[in-house]
């Protein structure tokens, strides 16, 4: 595992301009040519998301980022329709839909409430992996391998201090995913890809 | 004599100004309003002016002559070319038919055969100023009771001249030709080479209005003195209207055809415009002139038979005329429209009694009771009309739409009329038709529609706001019309007609800005679509954009701030009415937007969207937990 990976974030935020958490999450991903951050908000205001740019897009990368806030217990309208529109029965699930076989999806989530909220006992009564199980299945479907999420919690309380560190964690595993510097099997035992890059630094 | 002159416009000017608007606002035409004002002002009400109603009729013929003039100007020469069978297929048959009955009627009555046939003659006439006054008013020159009227009118306004030439020969050795009404200068010249003037005026009358005319009124247009262009409009009518006296054949036919020459030429507007004001004025002073010279001193008199004479004549035309539109099969309310219409005896029937009556065709007292006759038809015509408009003809437009459906004519009509495939128009036949809608089109511009034909749309080539026209484009069975027409006033007039003849279908209107929209939404619109809004309002997205604005944000402000616009627009079309006073209309669009501007910052629309605010939320929350 030395190759380079190519790495693509699709970022889905309707009020970035508004955002404290993401913006810094965002500012943190790396500079480099094989990370490509696509704004969808951005790039498709009026929701006519283009197929086939993304799933060009998408054959030319390895490993795919749904970085969004996490609204209602899910991501924002736009990163569903993206998902509706570009993988394509024949394409990426079904019959000969074997475009995505193998390619890595994780969810990059950031939520007002703590991380013991998200519990069978907390207040939200599910995990956020049980909530992200829309996700996981779709990337089951299409034959890729799903991992569990990098999730900022707690945004509402959070400082200065506890946000940059959270932001230098998801700067860290997006280098680590460059540099192609893992087992794709071992995240998949961890409750969150943190814990991964936390539990398992060099 | 000048205060005389004053006196009298005082009085016509006066009376017309007072009674038209009343007539309108009950509901009756112009026509009617005029006629009532004369039999006012006449000698036997309130006497205001004696008995020269007759004098004020002669002159005022004058305008007779401009609405030909003005017909013509809106009949292409091919138009007219189509019509020349219905001119003298329908006109021969009513007029034949007529002059036959009541020539018949006049032998039974014990007159002599040549009085009877001069004054069947006579009677035969419809008066092309009331019928055609009318049907322009209420729109309804198109149609088909329009069409056949106008053919029939025209034809006896030919008939004129060879009926003029003829009562001499009926009136043998009595007639005194010294006070003819018709001054020609070819009465003596035999008929061969009378015929030949004939033909020789109508060639002058052609090849002036190519040659002639239209390079004569390029000069006048370039000197940009608009008075001038007037004056040169009227004298191309009065020379018009000379020559033909001049030759004895009928001014207003001549008129017409001058008119139609100059239908092509690219003066055909500023000449309409021009003689509107004349034409109508000249028409109105001479309804007053009917109306003030009807006789009422006679009709006392001898009630019973002048009444029944009314009744009587005007039955027999009406029924000729329904006679003649059942052959050329118009519908039951159209028939009725023609023949009721039609049914009085017009102002050449003073013209050709009074001929008569100088050739001692008929003696005095029976060319006075005739001519009270013939004024009293005049005033009565529009009140049938009237009746009809508002009693009869609903009873049978709806009863003949009912017929027309269980006939089951499967046409090629769609669901959709787009009215108007200028820029506007086009952009939503294409994005339709590339959803396999299609609309069937209408369109005012013959190279476009030729080429749309050739694309294989369908498309009706005229003027959308004719009800005819909306008809065969299948506005009974359609659902939608868009108007989408490039000038707001046509596009107005087609939604009032669509509403008026229509009420089933939905309208979607074009707008050109907030002012036209005003007046939509005062027919009671609810689609309406600003051309000047969503444009403006995307350009403005851009450009918030483009100074960094997020896409989504940028484009969610777009779209409230259409939905904040159109709530404004709703809101101020009804203050609208109550500003009283109109000022200037610049200043009164600067207080329109000012007033804008403030409903604008009552409703900041960023401070007020707190969706996916995330930092909106953290605020909240902090304070809570202090």
């Amino acid at each position: 595992m030395t190759r380079k990976h190519n790495i693509l974030i699709l970022f889905a935020h309707p009020r970035f301009e508004r955002s404290r958490a993401n913006a810094r999450l965002v500012r943190h991903i790396p500079k480099s040519g094989h990370i490509t951050f696509h704004d969808l908000y951005e790039r498709y205001p009026d929701f006519n998301v283009n197929p086939a740019y993304e799933k060009d897009l998408l054959a030319r990368h390895d490993i795919i980022v749904w970085h969004h806030p996490f609204y209602w217990y899910g991501a924002p309208p736009l990163l569903k329709q993206w998902i509706d529109v570009t993988l394509e029965f024949g394409w990426a699930y079904g019959p000969g839909g074997t475009a995505l076989k193998d390619k890595i999806f994780f969810n990059t989530i950031t939520s007002g409430g703590p991380r013991e909220s998200y519990s069978r006992e907390g207040h939200h009564q599910f995990t956020v992996q049980d909530f992200l199980t829309p996700f996981r299945r779709t990337a089951t479907l299409c034959h890729a391998v799903y991992w569990p999420p990098f999730a900022v919690h707690g945004t509402h309380r959070l400082d200065e201090a506890g946000l940059q560190e959270q932001a230098l964690q998801y700067q860290g595993l997006l280098e680590r995913l460059l540099a192609g510097d893992f087992d794709p099997e071992t995240p998949q035992q961890y409750p969150y890809l943190n814990d991964w890059f936390n539990q398992t630094k060099p | 004599m000048a205060g005389d002159f004053l006196y009298q416009a005082l009085i016509y000017l006066a009376a017309a100004v007072v009674c038209v608007p009343v007539a309108k606002k009950v509901g009756m035409s112009s026509v009617l309003g005029y006629l009532l004002a004369g039999i006012l002002i006449g000698p036997y009400l309130l006497g205001l002016i004696g008995g020269e109603g007759q004098d004020i009729m002669h002159f005022a013929e004058f305008g007779v002559v401009m609405m030909l003039f003005l017909i013509g100007l809106e009949l292409e020469p091919a138009h007219f070319w189509k019509m020349r069978r219905a001119i003298v297929g329908l006109g021969t048959l009513q007029a034949g038919l007529t002059a036959g009955l009541l020539f018949a009627l006049g032998m039974a009555f014990g007159l002599p055969w040549a009085t009877a046939l001069a004054v069947a003659l006579a009677l035969t006439m419809s008066s092309t100023a009331i019928v055609l006054q009318s049907l322009k008013e209420k729109g309804q020159m198109q149609t088909a009771a329009g069409q056949a009227s106008f053919a029939v009118l025209l034809f006896q306004d030919i008939l004129v001249i060879p009926v003029l030439a003829i009562l001499p020969l009926l009136a043998p050795a009595l007639a005194t030709d010294t006070d003819s009404e018709s001054h020609s200068l070819l009465q003596d010249l035999p008929a061969w080479l009378q015929t030949l003037a004939v033909i020789g005026s109508v060639t002058v009358i052609y090849v002036s209005g190519r040659y002639l005319i239209v390079p004569l009124l390029r000069i006048v247009a370039k000197t940009r003195l608009r008075e001038l262009f007037t004056a040169s409009a009227l004298l191309v009518v009065i020379s018009v209207t000379w020559l033909m006296e001049m030759v004895g054949l009928s001014p207003a036919l001549g008129a017409f055809l001058a008119g139609v020459v100059l239908a092509n030429s690219e003066y055909r507007h500023e000449l309409e415009s021009d003689l509107v004001p004349f034409k109508g004025l000249l028409l109105g002073l001479f309804f007053l002139g009917v109306g003030a010279s009807i006789n009422f001193k006679l009709i006392l008199d001898i009630p019973g038979l002048v009444l029944g004479l009314v009744a009587g004549i005007m039955a027999v035309k009406a029924l000729v005329l329904l006679l003649c539109g059942r052959v050329t099969k118009l519908g039951v309310d159209q028939n009725l429209l023609f023949a009721l219409g039609m049914s009085q005896v017009g102002e050449f029937a003073f013209v050709l009694l009074s001929f008569s009556g100088q050739l001692r065709l008929t003696d005095g007292p029976t060319t006075d009771l005739l001519m009270a006759v013939t004024a009293l038809s005049m005033t009565i015509s529009p009140v049938l009309i009237l009746i009809n408009e508002k009693y009869i003809d609903p009873y049978f437009g709806i009863r003949q739409k009912i017929e027309e459906k269980s006939a089951d004519e499967i046409g090629e009509k769609h669901p959709v009329i787009l009215a108007g495939f200028g820029h506007f128009g086009s952009t939503i036949g294409r994005l339709l038709r590339a959803n396999g809608v299609e609309a069937t089109i209408l369109d005012f511009d013959s190279d476009r529609v030729e080429l749309l034909r050739k694309m294989g749309f369908n498309v009706y080539y005229g003027d959308a706001t004719r009800l005819d026209l909306l008809k065969a484009a299948g506005a009974d069975e359609a659902k939608m019309l868009i108007a989408a027409i490039d000038s707001p006033d046509t596009n107005f007039e087609l939604i009032r007609t669509a509403q008026k003849h229509f009420p089933h279908l939905h309208i979607m209107a074009r707008a050109r800005n907030r002012f036209d929209a005003y007046e939509l939404i005062d027919l009671g619109l609810k689609d309406i679509y600003r051309e000047t809004l969503y444009t403006a309002v995307h350009l403005a997205v851009d450009v918030l954009q483009n100074l960094g604005f997020r896409a989504y944000t940028a484009t969610r402000q777009g779209q409230n701030f259409i939905q904040h616009d159109e709530t404004a627009l709703r809101k101020l079309a009804v203050q609208r009415h109550d500003i009283k006073q109109y000022i200037l209309s610049v200043r009164e669009q600067i207080e329109h937007q000012e007033q804008l501007l403030q409903t604008d910052l009552h409703e900041n629309l960023s401070e007020t969207d707190h969706s996916w605010d995330g930092e909106y939320l953290r605020e909240i929350i902090g304070k809570k937990t202090k």
